[in-house]
């Protein structure tokens, strides 16, 4: 073979080697995307999501509520200065009368204005969708608590004890709904959502929004359903069914 | 006048070497500390005193921000292994493994401010595995 | 030789001044240690009113802060060289003011401890980030514009540097606007108006804490006051900016009226929600622009003591401004849910009760007092003071 043949077939050996490695490690990636080990680092492939039907969910349970307290070590209490990750609001349509109750909790937006007003960063949006506080780098100025429209963050107005290990929370931060992050890491779902589905209420499905397969998507795909204030464009992850705007 | 001279020089080296004595000897003491539950640490002790808490903080961001359970520096994973066997805990009094070193050494430790300072069920129920996975 | 060191009894009374304001400052700090100790639930300060009245001071100290740099500004940048004695004491003002509201800021954290992260940590896209780089940027600025004032060598420097201190607060304080104009799920605040309007009201509290200071340190120095011509365009001046800031506090609620979706609100803010109304149409609108207003049109009782008595007014409806503005604005609930009426455990839909507590109040009050140390220190170390006459030049434009 002559020396530029020998350098062409050298040239395309290697470009060929290069174009492959930078591909390779996409194609393996992918297939890790639907599934996180709980090594792994969240991607953007996944954004989780909840659907909360309304129609299933009656005046006075706080099965969801319970759950929340309990899996998070919460107190429970509810003086103004407590913490509530999620709470039930009785809600009536000054039109027509009609009352529904409703579990109200971090909406995981995907603009969220929490994430946007937060001086130090502490307050982000993960890549999966899931928003939460840093509290190593919370310095408790609760501007994201004035930014929420849905006054979904609380402030530790005092010294904790007995935190879960899972859940580390202490004074001085702002906290909200973590979505169970801990759990959702590690393959599971949040504890309200076990709550409601062990209690035979079914009202609350969380899932992948990204995945068409999955049940969520397929339920926000067949009926209607409504982000609250929709019209400020925070694109919400939490879906309620049967909630007129 | 001399006599005073050398009189004062003598205190004041028998004072100094009283005093490093008593520093050498105190240093020589260190933390009377419960030991682990198990294993070697994840890393060597000699560099875990001097660093642990760097090592914390570059991981705490891997498992926040970006969701990674399996970290090797894993502070819940410490707790675990060095929980005191009567208690579960690593607070509460000066034998007590994080409360005991930190008050020899005098630095406020304010981790746990936040972070709960008892081991988790299933590490007390048995002895865990090498700190790594969770 | 600082003219607060001429006489006997002026050294005691700054020695005594000093040692007030420094023990006000003291308890202050001993106030913050407590809330920090116990958490804020020994304060007033709720999940829903999370900023309370130490922000009410807080607010006002640095926005007063940027309005006093403005008397600087108005001989540096606009050339009327009538003010341009007064600019040392407006530059040494802005630094004291802007130190005691950001100290009671500070010290109102959650977290204070980690001032260190607040500094190395910033999301740009925050305009609380960005406020604290322009607060640092201010001491910076009005540290060089104070020597180029005070150092002969370096009086070409003055007036590019008060340019620049001119552009960098009007930029700050519509950062500081812009914290609460920016936040688009309050009915309270979400308008472009806010920005502007801090800027008026920051013109109008800036002047008069200044003129406070004035007359207080003149007082102190066994001065007598500025002559009539410049105390005649400083009592203009300070009317003409209380009236800007009303226009602008007008046409915001006049545009919220016209919404319905704003209503409910204005109504609360305006009529039905006790305190605030009363401290908005008495404190501020009342006792805080048109009685100041009068004080200084009115051809009888206008003079030196009239006005101080107006600027302190103007101050002290500064405070009521901002408890409704501030306060008030948080205690009417947020709307998540429009067209409905809610009720839970968190508190959706109520009104919620704010009542200040004793550490608050002693923290805000600390902030004021460290203002009123540092720039009492100033003036006693640095060649400060305005001299007693200040000649108007004859060919200065007339106004």
């Amino acid at each position: 073979m002559n020396p530029v043949d020998k350098r062409r077939r050298e040239f395309f050996g290697q470009a060929a080697a290069i174009a492959g490695t930078l591909v390779a490690p996409g194609l393996m990636l992918y297939e890790y995307a639907q599934a996180k080990a709980p090594a792994d680092p969240v991607s953007g492939k996944v954004r989780w999501g909840m659907l909360i039907d309304t129609t299933k969910c009656a005046p006075g349970c706080r099965d969801c509520v319970d759950a929340c307290n309990r899996e998070n070590g919460l107190p429970g209490s509810t003086r103004s200065t407590d913490s509530q990750w999620i709470r039930k609001v009785d809600l009536k349509d000054l039109r027509t009368g009609r009352a529904v109750s409703i579990p109200v909790l971090c909406q995981h937006c995907a603009e969220p204005p929490c994430v946007d007003v937060c001086p130090t960063g502490a307050s982000f949006k993960r890549e999966d969708g899931i928003v939460l506080v840093d509290r190593h780098t919370c310095i408790g100025c609760r501007y994201c608590m004035m930014a929420c429209p849905y006054k979904a963050r609380s402030f530790v107005h005092e010294p904790t004890t007995g935190q879960k290990p899972d859940v580390p929370r202490g004074k001085g931060c702002v906290e909200s709904c973590t979505l169970c992050v801990h759990k959702v890491d590690r393959g599971g779902t949040p504890s309200c959502v076990e709550a409601c589905a062990a209690a035979g209420h079914g009202a609350i499905v969380f899932g992948d929004l990204n995945d068409p397969q999955s049940e969520i998507s397929r339920r926000v795909r067949a009926a209607s359903t409504t982000q609250l204030r929709a019209d400020l464009r925070t694109d919400n992850g939490v879906r309620y069914q049967g909630l007129p705007g | 006048m001399k006599a005073a001279g050398i009189l004062r020089a003598a205190l004041a080296a028998a004072v100094l070497v009283a005093g490093s004595a008593a520093a050498v000897v105190a240093a020589a003491a260190g933390p009377a500390l419960e030991s682990a539950r198990s294993g070697p640490c994840v890393e060597d002790p000699k560099v875990m005193r001097r660093s642990h808490m760097d090592f914390m903080k570059h991981d705490r961001d891997d498992t926040v921000r970006k969701g990674m359970r399996a970290i090797k520096h894993s502070l819940a994973a410490c707790v675990d292994c060095h929980a005191s066997r009567s208690d579960g805990r690593v607070l509460g009094s000066d034998r007590h493994f994080c409360q005991g070193c930190h008050a020899y050494a005098a630095v406020k430790v304010d981790c746990f401010d936040c972070h709960a300072s008892t081991a988790r069920p299933a590490a007390t129920a048995a002895a865990p595995a090498q700190g790594a996975a969770k | 030789m600082s003219a607060l060191s001429r006489s006997a009894s002026a050294r005691r009374a700054f020695w005594l001044l000093l040692a007030a304001g420094g023990a006000v400052v003291a308890v202050a700090l001993g106030a913050a240690h407590y809330m920090e100790e116990h958490g804020h639930v020994v304060t007033g300060m709720n999940n829903q009113v999370v900023w309370g009245l130490p922000h009410v001071f807080a607010i006002f100290l640095i926005v007063a802060a940027s309005g006093a740099l403005n008397v600087a500004s108005v001989g540096s940048v606009f050339g009327e060289s009538a003010y341009k004695p007064l600019a040392p004491l407006s530059v040494l003002l802005t630094v004291a003011l802007l130190a005691g509201g950001l100290m009671v800021l500070v010290l109102d954290l959650g977290r204070p401890e980690r001032l260190v992260v607040a500094a190395t940590h910033y999301n740009f896209r925050s305009i609380f980030a960005w406020n604290m780089i322009l607060y640092n940027g201010l001491f910076a600025i009005c540290a060089l514009y104070l020597w180029s004032l005070l150092e002969r060598r370096l009086g070409a420097l003055s007036k590019p540097v008060g340019i620049a201190a001119f552009a960098w607060r009007v930029i700050l304080t519509t950062g500081t606007g812009s914290i609460f104009g920016f936040l688009v799920a309050r009915s309270a605040y979400a308008s472009g108006l806010i920005a502007p309007l801090f800027i008026a009201l920051s013109l109008a509290w800036g002047l008069a804490a200044f003129y406070l200071a004035q007359c207080g340190l003149a007082r102190l120095a066994g001065q007598e006051a500025w002559d009539e011509a410049l105390h005649a365009r400083v009592r203009r001046l300070l009317a003409i900016f209380v009236i800007a800031a009303l226009y602008f506090v007008a046409v915001h609620h006049m545009t919220n009226l016209y919404w319905a979706r704003q209503g409910a609100f204005e109504r609360f803010i305006l009529v039905t929600g006790a305190p605030y109304p009363a401290l908005f149409w008495i404190g501020f609108v009342g006792l805080g622009s048109v009685v100041p207003l009068a004080l200084l049109f009115h051809p009888r009782l206008a003079g030196p003591r009239a006005t101080a008595a107006a600027a302190l007014l103007v101050s002290l409806g500064a405070l009521a401004f901002l408890y409704v503005f501030i306060i008030g604005g948080q205690a009417w609930p947020l709307e998540i849910f429009p067209g409905y009426e809610a009720a839970s455990s968190f508190r959706d839909g109520q009104v919620d009760g704010y009542a200040p507590s004793l550490p608050e109040l002693l923290l805000g009050l600390g902030g004021v007092a460290a203002s009123f140390v540092i720039a009492l220190a100033g003036a006693r170390v640095l060649p400060i003071l305005a001299p007693p006459k200040v000649a108007i030049p004859a060919a200065g434009p007339a106004k």
